[in-house]
């Protein structure tokens, strides 16, 4: 077995068979966080550092459980509360990290790109991405197959149906990536506004009509309406226009296979991408996700930080 | 040169000490109350199975056996290329109960003692036994194993190999010389 990865930028990154490995191992750390006593020694004396210059509930508390459950001791910086406020650079930052001998640093930022800057500027220490602006989210994108994976048997053959803002969805981009590499067919979905060019380019069937994305799918991800970027600007006239033409309710969710499953990356907009009949409804994961996601956090932090770096 | 290879067990002598440790473990045990069998993977999971259908057939009882992957807590994580993490599966609790660890070869006991440590992880075993197929010797830690099926004195540089068919069914032990 060889994962020939010292960071986690992008799902572009992965074959196959990393990908099958990661969740194979997320399988076997599922296990953990099901028992009673939800702890492992696996990485006792790693420091992880989660270094958050963007909000986040769920991706910053999964990493932090995931790394505590393997007995790392986990450190969240949070670009509020830093010398960012003072004008320190992020390469700056992560430097002074790296020079207490942390050996992961698990990073959220605005800017596309951020992590793979500094991944090529660190020397000992491994970088996570953990959403970089519109770019990639792979670890969300890898608890998704891991989900789809669990209720499907198998991710190849899938026509997975992904709908919202594509254009700023760093979900949608890593989604597209891994699941190509797996074989499944995507469908990307949104109002025009919110298609970017050259989606058919990197193997995604493009949809203005959200009816005939969802048509046949066995899963359908729904992703959230991005209120808080670029100044409110959320590329629609209305919430209101939005929700009629492009929520998934309980009407055209009938449209998917009958057992097809509904997801959404949250935070849930209720009532704009999604309705709460759906949301809660009996083919909703989202919650699945959530509890897959501190596991293949888990998964991917012990496979970068358990080896040597020494071949 | 190629290495020498020797059989040490064969098929029928494998299962002669499976039966006979099958029955040391009901006699110790005073039968099969609240005792059940954890194979270390993999091989100690084979083997586990078999001392299930041994017991079974002497006792009339079937009693829980599970798997375990101590891979999470080996004492040598971040030296070499990363392992992939095998399945634990232990469908049941086993407090209060009367954990027999199955695994193919005892050498140093390090991955004896990493498979206590997940054990306990589970919950709180009455007591926790040993039962292996060779005992090579080379303990690095004070651990022995209450039933052994061969003794067999070994150099640290042999190697020594259980082989198993497709479904999981010995078919011998081979020690293998450098040469």
């Amino acid at each position: 077995m060889t994962f020939a990865h010292r960071h986690i930028i992008s799902t572009k990154q992965f074959s196959r068979a990393d990908i099958e490995l990661i969740l194979d191992t997320a399988e076997r750390f599922k296990e953990v966080n099901q028992r009673d006593i939800k702890k492992v020694p696996t990485l006792r004396g790693k420091t992880i550092i989660n270094l958050f210059y963007e909000n986040s509930t769920r991706t910053r508390t999964s990493f932090e459980l995931a790394g505590k459950r393997m007995s790392a001791d986990t450190i969240n910086i949070s670009a509020s509360g830093s010398s960012v406020t003072k004008g320190e650079t992020l390469e700056d930052t992560a430097k002074n990290i790296e020079a207490m001998d942390a050996d992961a640093i698990v990073m959220r930022h605005s800017c596309s790109g951020a992590p793979d800057y500094l991944a090529k500027r660190l020397t000992r220490c491994s970088v996570l991405n953990a959403g970089d602006g519109f770019h990639e989210h792979p670890s969300q994108a890898l608890l998704d197959l891991m989900t789809m994976r669990q209720h499907k048997g198998r991710i190849e053959g899938l026509t997975v149906a992904i709908i919202g803002d594509i254009a700023r969805s760093r979900v949608a981009r890593s989604n597209l990536h891994a699941l190509k590499t797996m074989g499944a067919t995507v469908r990307l979905a949104g109002p025009a506004t919110m298609l970017p060019p050259g989606l058919e380019e990197l193997g995604a069937e493009v949809y203005t009509d959200i009816n005939a994305a969802i048509k046949d799918a066995d899963v359908v991800m729904m992703l959230r309406i991005q209120l808080e970027r670029e100044g409110g600007n959320t590329l629609m006239p209305t919430l209101r226009e939005y929700a009629q033409f492009f929520a998934l309710n309980t009407e055209n969710v009938k449209l998917a296979k009958p057992d097809a499953i509904v997801m959404h990356p949250g935070p849930l907009n209720r009532g704009v991408e999604i309705s709460s009949y759906v949301a809660d409804g009996g083919q909703n994961v989202i919650l699945e996700q959530v509890e897959n996601g501190v596991a293949v956090r888990m998964a991917l932090l012990y496979l970068l930080l358990g080896g040597s770096d020494e071949e | 040169m190629a290495a020498i290879e020797t059989v040490i067990l064969d098929n029928s002598a494998i299962t002669r000490a499976i039966t006979r440790i099958a029955h040391e473990i009901l006699e110790k045990n005073n039968g099969c109350a609240n005792l059940v069998l954890i194979g270390i993977r993999s091989g100690g999971d084979h083997l586990a199975r078999m001392l299930r259908e041994k017991i079974s057939a002497i006792e009339g009882v079937d009693i829980p056996q599970g798997a375990v992957d101590v891979t999470m807590y080996r004492d040598d994580i971040g030296s070499g290329e990363v392992r992939p993490v095998g399945k634990t599966d232990i469908p049941f609790a086993i407090d209060n109960c009367h954990v027999v660890l199955v695994d193919e070869v005892l050498y140093t006991g390090r991955t004896i003692r990493a498979a206590m440590d997940a054990l306990v992880d589970m919950g709180r075993p009455s007591s926790i036994q040993l039962a292996v197929l060779i005992d090579r010797g080379h303990r690095e830690l004070p651990i022995r194993a209450d039933f052994v099926g061969r003794n067999v004195p070994s150099a640290r540089d042999e190697q020594i190999e259980v082989l198993f068919d497709d479904d999981g069914n010995p078919l011998e032990v081979r020690l293998i010389k450098p040469s």
